[in-house]
């Protein structure tokens, strides 16, 4: 028994060695750097928490994380309904299906660099489909001085990137729904929406929380469409944390706040992470305790 | 509650069926009469949830007419039909309480809050959940759930019939029999039309007043209980009820009369034409063993507690013989069946005495 | 020969198994008997090594298994649900075992031959498991078990999906099919009569524990305990509280003394327990235990009825032979053999005479 034990622990270690180096060091160098100032030529001083209060007290950062509610808000507020939708309204047996899944899983199969390119392309004024038409229209859009269409542009961008993961999920719990569910419904005489306030979307309810966790994560981490598209700008009204912690570490080599705001931002999404953990394992609890009376 | 009349019903689920073969109910005529207790029992696959669907018009059959008390009814959806069915596994909804889950058709179909609440309250203490009302749904036992799903179709005024498809699935032996009681207790006091479709026999004959059998998309028999024990009309049924099922001997006709298994079928129809393959039918139970009649060799026998089964070669033939608990069985014994429970089948279906020419 | 010492079962604070002790041995089919959650699958786990014990050891063959993989032992598994390779042949899935192990083709082709012979697969050898019916799928997930030749067997309710007459035939041939093979055979299920049908020895298990073990006959007929005793008996056991003071017995319950005349019964208080055949209509011999009961309700199965009967709170179900429906209300005659009846003390367990027959 012991050395089948030790063999597993071997196999593991590989595993371990990649986390350590990608992702528990570089942390512990970023945290580091937050608590230490530095004038170059490698020689670095005791700070203590300066960064974290001079972070913590500039418009700058909470400027930048009031972007990115706001942006992962109307992201969600978007895609989770639409996503539903779409797959409510996809076949649950066919040929259909297959074509259904196919197209549904394009967007989310093109690199995130690219859809950021397809889409500076597509929206400009002089050379883009969507906004020379849109400018032949009469329409005044230019995502590049305001600040407006350029926001309009990162959230259709993101809708159109993601929304589909959403509808697959919601899709996956759909079909998991018995047909006697669906004619019990029927036999009890409810409407299409008590079918769907009382079947569809509790049995949904564990997946939706996962597509909200995922998009949430993701939509608060993002950097490369506004990095492409806008740049940050017309101003600063693109510039979301990501943004913000790249130009101040890489443009203006602040290191000591910008691991400090990495870390706070770190923290953010771990509470966030921790928050809808929470959630979905008291769904769980509540799910074994039906299953076992 | 209503009277339902199902009228030349033949249902295919190919497009282009062919030969009776494509059809999974060949050809159905029958009637549920108004506040029956009924069983349709056949094996996998024999068309019982094809009717069963047809009926509560999930499925619209290919050729036939459904008739509520005498009002044609096939082309109606469903909800509209007024029927109730209860499901192998037990549908409720979640995120609601017992009491809500009885609720739901109620509100549904805009019956007034205080009428609901009144109904509610009354079919909780007819299921004996009075105490589980505000309690969620989903926390319940399986038979628990199963009596909700019951009692949604139960508390509407308006349903013509309610029906199982072998609702006892997931419950274990001991709280089956339990619910099955309360389920015939139910029938006694609201007097619903009920059909139970199941595959298991005790279900079946111990729920029903008349059991229809099914067999390859056609029903091969209806009747009580005691006539599909005691005057199989097929050989299947035989076979299908009873555990073990009924012997099936091949015949022989001689000079003297008819003999099965070198037993003399006494008194023999001797006008009866040989024409077709005859066979004899006896259940287990009345074959009797003793000193005299056809010797027969033991093969073996399996004590099942309260039954003993025996294993019999008689002139070729397997024969099974069941005999009471503690009953002594020779080891050279003779076989003879008891008078009047022989049955004559010529080409599967029953030969009555009557009918002979 | 599989033994058990102290295993016990833990999961997250939670004890699925008491400390057993069981020991199983090749030849005959040990059957554990019990409702569902009474640890039969959590047991079957400890078996195969799926699982490691939280005390005690596993010896096979008198070597210590304790800990070892389930990969490394010799186990096969066949479960309620129909698992089979979907895109392989029969003839492929029933050889799989053998040729992940490298045995040679004509040993391969010689096995599987053989097993779907047994099994009545021949003629179905090149199809796909989906073109199979239920009761075949099953067929070949045994046809796998047997070839290879496994130590120890272990089939988890594997026909309660199928049929009930399916069930009867593959049940009365499974105890044959693994009789030669040498390996430990273990069968778990719900009902009482599987239990019976196969023979063998039988575990009666409830609440995680292993409340009797012995030949299947002797632990239906002389259960050692009332869990037992319920466990083993469908239809329900029927009890009855009893007090003896000086000499003269009497119910422990709220009933009339006139309705309720005991024949000996033991000391103090008891439990009275017996089957419901055992409950026969008129006064019985001269010892006999006599009651008068009201009916209930009545089902009748053809060759037998249950009659539920009501001895003041006290509910009972009567197993008679033939058709027999009296109406409900009416009071019964009835009486239990003295031979028939069990006592068990008030901690449960049997006392001496404690005898079904």
């Amino acid at each position: 028994m012991k050395p089948v034990n030790q063999k597993a622990w071997l196999l593991v270690a590989p595993v371990l060695a990649l986390v350590a180096f990608s992702a528990v060091i570089p942390l512990m160098t970023v945290v580091n750097y937050s608590v230490q100032d530095t004038f170059g030529a490698n020689q670095f001083f005791w700070a203590g928490t300066v960064w974290y209060e001079q972070v913590l007290a500039s418009e700058r950062f909470w400027n930048a994380l009031g972007r990115n509610l706001v942006f992962s808000f109307i992201i969600l507020l978007i895609e989770i309904p639409l996503g539903v939708f779409i797959a409510l309204n996809m076949p649950k047996k066919g040929p259909g299906v297959a074509a259904c899944l196919v197209l549904m899983a394009l967007p989310l199969l093109i690199p995130w660099n690219v859809v950021g390119t397809i889409w500076q392309v597509f929206g400009r004024v002089d050379i883009g489909l969507l906004g020379s038409s849109l400018a032949l229209a009469g329409v005044d859009y230019n995502y590049v001085q305001d600040p407006v269409d350029a926001w309009v542009t990162l959230i259709v961008m993101d809708v159109w990137h993601w929304t589909s993961l959403v509808a697959l999920l919601a899709y996956a719990g759909l079909v998991s729904i018995p047909d006697a569910f669906y004619q019990a419904a029927r036999i009890d005489g409810a409407s299409g929406w008590a079918v769907f306030r009382f079947v569809q979307a509790p049995k949904m309810a564990r997946v939706l929380t996962i597509a909200v966790l995922l998009r949430f994560m993701d939509s608060f981490m993002i950097y490369t469409e506004p990095f492409v598209v806008t740049g940050g700008g017309p101003g600063n009204s693109t510039t979301f944390l990501s943004i913000d912690l790249v130009q101040m570490a890489v443009g203006q080599f602040d290191l000591g706040p910008a691991a400090a705001m990495s870390i706070i931002y770190f923290l953010i999404i771990l509470l966030f992470s921790w928050v809808f953990y929470a959630v979905m394992t008291r769904h769980d609890d509540e799910g074994a305790k039906g299953g076992q009376s | 509650m209503a009277r339902i009349e199902i009228s030349g019903v033949r249902h295919s689920y190919l497009r282009a069926p062919q030969s009776d073969e494509d059809y999974a109910l060949r050809r159905i005529d029958h009637v549920w009469e108004t506040g029956g207790a009924y069983a349709l029992l056949g094996p996998s696959g024999c068309g019982k949830t094809s009717l069963l669907n047809i009926m509560s018009g999930l499925v619209r059959p290919t050729e036939g007419r459904i008739l509520f008390d005498g009002r044609d009814v096939t082309d109606l959806p469903t909800e509209r039909r007024n029927i109730a069915q209860v499901f192998q596994f037990p549908v409720i909804y979640d995120t609601m309480t017992v009491a809500e889950n009885l609720a739901f058709p109620l509100r549904n179909r805009g019956v007034r809050d205080a009428e609901v609440g009144r109904r509610v309250d009354e079919m909780l203490a007819i299921l004996g959940l009075a105490d589980r009302g505000r309690q969620r749904a989903r926390g319940l036992s399986a038979e628990d759930k199963q009596k909700i799903s019951l009692g949604r179709g139960l508390i509407r005024s308006d349903v013509n019939a309610i029906l199982f498809d072998e609702p006892l699935t997931v419950i274990d032996p001991l709280m089956k029999w339990e619910l099955r009681t309360q389920l015939r207790q139910l029938h006694q006091r609201l007097g619903h039309t009920m059909v139970y479709v199941t595959h298991d026999q005790t279900e079946a004959l111990t729920f029903a007043d008349q059991v229809v059998v099914m067999h390859e998309g056609m029903i091969v028999q209806v009747g009580t209980p005691a006539d599909l024990f005691e005057r199989p009309q097929h050989t299947f049924v035989g076979y299908f009820i009873g555990s073990p099922g009924m012997n099936v001997l091949p015949v022989r006709a001689d000079g003297d009369g008819l003999s099965a298994g070198g037993v003399r079928l006494d008194p023999s129809p001797l006008s009866l034409s040989t024409e077709g393959r005859l066979e004899a039918g006896v259940r287990p139970e009345h074959v009797r063993l003793g000193r005299e009649g056809a010797p027969a060799r033991l093969l073996r026998v399996d004590d099942l507690g309260r039954r003993r089964i025996a294993r019999l070669d008689l002139s070729g033939v397997m024969l099974l013989a069941a005999l009471p608990e503690g009953s002594e069985i020779p080891s050279d014994p003779c076989v003879t069946f008891e008078p009047g429970m022989v049955h004559l089948y010529r080409d599967s279906w029953r030969v009555s005495g009557e009918r002979l020419p | 020969m599989l033994e058990l010492q102290d295993v016990s079962f833990r999961n997250g604070g939670e004890v699925h198994i008491h400390p057993t002790s069981l020991s199983l041995s090749p030849g005959e089919i040990n059957v554990l008997l019990g409702p569902t959650g009474s640890g039969k699958t959590s047991l079957m786990r400890l078996m195969a090594g799926l699982d490691r014990p939280a005390s005690g050891r596993l010896l096979f063959r008198g070597a210590d298994v304790t800990g070892v993989p389930v990969r490394r032992r010799n186990v096969a598994m066949v479960y309620q649900q129909f698992i089979n390779y979907p895109t392989w042949t029969v003839r492929r899935n029933i050889a799989s075992p053998l040729q992940v192990r490298g045995v040679s083709r004509d040993e391969i082709d010689e096995a599987v031959a053989r097993a779907a012979r047994l099994l009545g697969l021949t003629h179905l050898l090149d199809r796909l498991p989906t073109q199979l019916s239920g009761g075949q799928q099953q067929r070949v997930a045994l046809a796998r078990a047997i070839v290879r030749k496994a130590d120890l067997v272990l089939l988890d309710e594997p026909l309660a999906n199928l049929d009930y007459k399916l069930r009867e035939e593959l049940r009365e041939e499974l105890p044959a099919l693994f009789r030669d093979a040498g390996s430990v055979v273990v069968y778990a299920t719900t009902e009482p009569a599987e239990a019976l049908l196969l023979g063998g020895r039988t575990a009666t298990l409830s609440e995680g524990r292993i409340t009797q073990f012995g030949p299947t006959l002797e632990v239906y007929r002389t259960p050692a305990s009332l869990s037992s005793a319920h466990t083993f008996s469908d239809p329900p056991l029927n009890v009855l509280a009893v007090r003896n003071e000086g000499g003269r017995p009497f119910p422990d319950n709220e009933i009339p003394e006139i309705a309720c005349r005991l024949g000996l019964t033991p000391a103090g208080r008891t439990t009275l327990a017996f089957r419901p055949h055992h409950l026969r209509r008129g006064e019985g011999s001269q010892d006999a235990h006599r009651f008068e009961v009201e009916v209930v309700s009545s089902e009748i199965m053809g060759s037998e009825s249950y009659i539920h009967v009501a001895l003041g709170p006290v509910r009972w179900v009567m197993l008679v032979e033939g058709v027999y429906a009296p109406a409900p209300g009416e009071r019964l005659q009835v009486s239990l053999d003295a031979r028939s009846a069990m006592f068990f003390s008030e901690a449960g367990l049997a006392l001496s005479g404690a005898k079904a027959e």
